[in-house]
């Protein structure tokens, strides 16, 4: 294969944006994106949501068009996976054995899902939902599927549940902790969706443990919980998160030990290679300065964005408010901050009214706003994100915009 | 604006299943770069200018209403036919520093035969 000037490894939303931007920043050199997977760069959000359920098709969820990449001057290489880095000679192997040479790589390749260890995980019928091949698979299935076991009670996990309830499955979300969504919200985030999803006919264990998937013919016939009870059924969806795929970076000396650690630049200490996106371990000051990898569309997006001004001799430092989404059934909730160790919580509005912000703050200090079906508030705490000086009763008075509560701006 | 009758708009694709009626429109970029696209009936007119190549045009959230990187300024007599804002529309937009009259989001707008004419400029980015 040729030499590149830019080779991106990794064809999701932080591979495919760092192309894109780079050519929209006006970079006339070589840019190619390797990815293992078959399809053109997609959207992933979709995958637990209406690709799930058949409402977005393939050409739907595309990221651009496929005829997009080469009227940009992107070489796609789809299928192919990279498997070595060597930094000093700035070549990379793929799993074929060819060999490509860059002057720039950046590594956005994501990470693979955490696969259960116990007995069974491998059988058919247990899922993954991480690409479309995953969510293809399950799809295939699901006409002679009734009964679904969803292992894990956090946002994709969640997501499929809604998916496949709609669809009239009968869905069991099985959580080890005591609550769903433990890491990511606070407690009355999570007690809304457990009693949404019940109230949806979703039946939501917490507490529990799993033992093992039990097998009938090579295929998943149920779920086996520690202390003995099993839970039939004809699918089983593992959404216990993500294992960073930083493989070959490591074995080429970049540090890290959760993904890869980058600068503020997204540069890991191998020289000319960037990561970004799922796997990049970054030190960010609305984590209250921790160094965090955030999987999200805006953080591949941003990351994306740093690294094509970095190559395009405008350096500029990575330092995006985090914001997510997360929609179930009727329900739109979009986050904006990380609210990781806050300590305290202020309800804007009624949470039995099913619209309503939460508003969690540490020391004082607003970290983050999770927003249900208030789009207004998710637009206007954007600006409220680090403050210290809100009102808790603005904060608290949903009849007030949050914008109000900002002092004028200087 | 551009001067085309719907008729005119009126494009058979040779091979479809069906036919494919693609409506004019003009799209100027952050640079003051503006092109003609023909965007066909029901797409969503974030994803053609996208499409037509303004890689200015961020569309972050891909069209689902959670961020304000489709931000345009509409203009021309189609600018009145356009669909009513909705809710969600207005709230991501009021946050904008570079709101107008004449902004709107492009993910949620389905483009029509009656949107023929319109101008498109990506709005700055925020």
């Amino acid at each position: 294969m040729q030499d590149y000037d830019v080779l991106i490894v990794g064809g999701g939303h932080a591979g495919a944006q760092t192309a894109v931007a780079l050519r929209q920043r006006g970079y006339e050199g070589s840019v190619a994106i390797v990815c293992e997977e078959a399809a053109p760069p997609y959207e992933r959000p979709p995958l637990s949501k209406e690709y799930l359920s058949g409402d977005r098709s393939a050409d739907d969820i595309l990221i651009r068009p496929p005829a997009f990449w080469a009227q940009a001057g992107i070489d796609l290489h789809t299928g192919r996976r990279a498997v070595a880095v060597e930094a000093d000679a700035r070549r990379v192997t793929l799993g074929d054995g060819a060999t490509v040479g860059y002057r720039h790589l950046v590594w956005a390749a994501g990470g693979a899902p955490r696969r259960l260890t116990c007995a069974g995980h491998a059988l058919a019928g247990v899922h993954s939902v991480r690409t479309r091949e995953d969510v293809d698979r399950m799809r295939a299935e699901l006409a002679s599927v009734d009964r679904v076991v969803v292992i894990g009670g956090g946002y994709i996990g969640l997501e499929a549940a809604a998916a496949l309830a709609k669809a009239g499955k009968r869905v069991t979300v099985v959580e080890a902790l005591p609550r769903v969504l433990a890491r990511v919200a606070g407690e009355i985030l999570s007690r809304f969706y457990e009693a949404e999803h019940r109230a949806h006919g979703v039946e939501v264990r917490l507490d529990t443990a799993v033992e093992c998937i039990e097998g009938s013919g090579g295929r998943a016939a149920g779920v086996r919980l520690h202390g003995g009870e099993l839970l039939p059924c004809e699918m089983v969806i593992v959404g216990i998160g993500i294992v960073p795929a930083v493989r070959p970076l490591r074995d080429a000396g970049a540090g890290g030990d959760n993904g890869v650690d980058v600068d503020e630049h997204c540069r890991t200490d191998l020289p000319g290679v960037f990561a970004i996106g799922d796997c990049a371990a970054h030190v960010n000051r609305y984590a209250g300065g921790a160094r965090v990898r955030l999987e999200s569309v805006q953080n591949a997006n941003d990351q994306a964005a740093v690294v094509a001004h970095a190559l395009t001799g405008s350096p500029k430092p990575y330092d995006a408010v985090p914001w997510f989404w997360s929609f179930q059934y009727d329900l739109r909730l979009q986050t904006v901050g990380l609210s990781t160790g806050h300590d305290e919580v202020v309800v804007r509005g009624e949470v039995a009214s099913r619209r309503f912000s939460l508003v969690y703050l540490k020391e004082g200090r607003i970290v983050a706003l999770d927003c249900v079906n208030t789009v207004k508030d998710f637009a206007q705490g954007k600006a409220l994100i680090l403050r210290d000086d809100i009102p808790r009763e603005v904060l608290a008075d949903s009849s007030r915009p949050l914008k109000q509560a900002v002092p004028a701006a200087v | 604006m551009i001067a085309t009758s719907e008729d005119e708009a009126d494009v058979a694709v040779a091979g479809g299943a069906g036919t494919l009626s693609l409506v004019p429109m003009l799209v100027i970029g952050r640079s003051g770069d503006g092109r003609v696209v023909e965007a066909g009936v029901g797409t969503s007119l974030m994803e053609e200018i996208r499409a037509a190549g303004f890689l200015e045009l961020r569309a972050i959230c891909n069209g689902c209403c959670s961020c304000a990187t489709c931000h345009v300024q509409v203009g021309g007599e189609a600018a009145g036919r356009l669909p009513p804002m909705g809710e969600e529309e207005r709230e991501l937009l009021a946050e904008s520093e570079n709101r107008t009259a004449r902004s709107r989001l492009s993910c949620q707008i389905t483009v029509t035969q009656e949107m023929a004419g319109l101008t498109v400029t990506v709005a700055p980015e925020d």
